[in-house]
């Protein structure tokens, strides 16, 4: 018996890290900005995308949406109410979305047709961090419910996010959210952050989100 | 909980590695995992062993070394070391921190193996 040692150096996640950038590829051909939505359960990613499906098509977009769930196919459903074409991707336990998963659910949809394309992560603010899914934008969801020290307690995700949301404003007050604290924690795992203040039911905020995608889609 | 997940990758692609070393037996299994890669040594740990179980790398062990997070700091021109993951500011001169450039790996470095001698 002889020992030896085997250089590797190889990424864990190279089959996801290599299809992502296949993927990537594929959404800057066809001109569609994707955006990875990450947040807790309960946040209101749903709410959220539900009311920024309805007017980005209200403004004439064409807007589609993956929606990662563990079971069942509730919010494909909701979302699916905005006229949009939505797909859901029942995950099985498992706690966050794939590359893999999101190529397989592409299929038939003409992404040169598309403006925009959500996807709408499982919720879980730890395990999507590690998983490129091809994205231009990801999109870290905080509610005034959750308590403003979230972005220090995942700031693996957090200091991943290329904007920041903070969704429900419309109840800040009666759950005593502390607005300056959320920022400054935020700008402290990810400085200089571009952070939306928003509520999916009064349509608070909706109006600098609309422009951001905007502009982020004219840059893509 | 993605560290089954992770291990089960990681067991894949030592077996294939191993295709070039027929009969060679895996003692060591060595990561780089970056302090901000969202994952824990102890499940690591604890799924390793559940995921080697009846493979050529049972009984090995997982040698896991952490990386510190490593950020840009323009102010300074600097690659600067984030002690906290609470505060992403420069540890000289307290500006906030945008580049980073280490910190997210999750790599298999290299394995230890006991190879068979070949019969001449």
């Amino acid at each position: 018996m002889t020992t030896r040692i085997v250089e590797l150096r190889q990424g864990i996640l190279k089959k996801n890290d290599e299809l992502a950038r296949v993927l990537r590829g594929r959404y800057e051909a066809a001109g569609v900005l994707v955006l990875n939505l990450v947040s807790s359960p309960g946040t209101g990613k749903t709410a959220f995308l539900e009311r920024t499906l309805r007017d980005l098509r209200t403004g004439g977009a064409n807007v589609a949406a993956l929606v990662g769930d563990l079971e069942t196919d509730n919010d494909a459903r909701r979302l699916a109410a905005s006229g949009a074409p939505v797909r859901q991707i029942n995950t099985h336990g498992i706690c966050h979305l794939e590359a893999e998963m999101v190529a397989k659910h592409l299929d038939g949809w003409e992404l040169a047709d598309l403006d925009y394309l959500f996807i709408e992560n499982v919720g879980n603010l730890v395990c999507p961090s590690s998983y490129d899914l091809g994205e231009k934008i990801r999109v870290a969801l905080l509610s005034v419910t959750e308590g403003e020290d979230k972005p220090l307690k995942y700031p693996t995700l957090f200091n991943s996010a290329d904007a920041a949301i903070i969704t429900k404003i419309d109840i800040a007050e009666p759950c005593g959210f502390d607005r300056a604290t959320a920022l400054k924690n935020i700008n402290e795992i990810r400085p200089g952050v571009r952070i939306f203040e928003t509520s999916a039911k009064t349509g608070a905020g909706m109006g600098d989100w609309l422009a951001y995608l905007a502009e982020q889609r004219v840059h893509s | 909980m993605h560290e089954l997940s992770i291990v089960s990758s990681i067991v894949d692609s030592v077996i294939t590695t191993l295709e070039a070393y027929p009969g060679a037996q895996v003692k060591e299994v060595r990561l780089r995992i970056g302090a901000l890669a969202s994952v824990v040594e102890d499940s690591l740990q604890f799924c390793y062993g559940i995921a080697t179980d009846g493979t050529p790398l049972e009984g090995s062990k997982l040698v896991v070394k952490i990386l510190p997070v490593m950020m840009h700091c323009d102010s300074c021109a600097a690659d600067v070391e984030i002690a906290s993951l609470q505060s992403f500011r420069c540890p000289r001169c307290d500006e906030p921190v945008l580049d980073l450039r280490q910190g997210r790996e999750l790599e298999i470095e290299s394995i230890e193996i006991d190879e068979v001698e070949e019969k001449v």
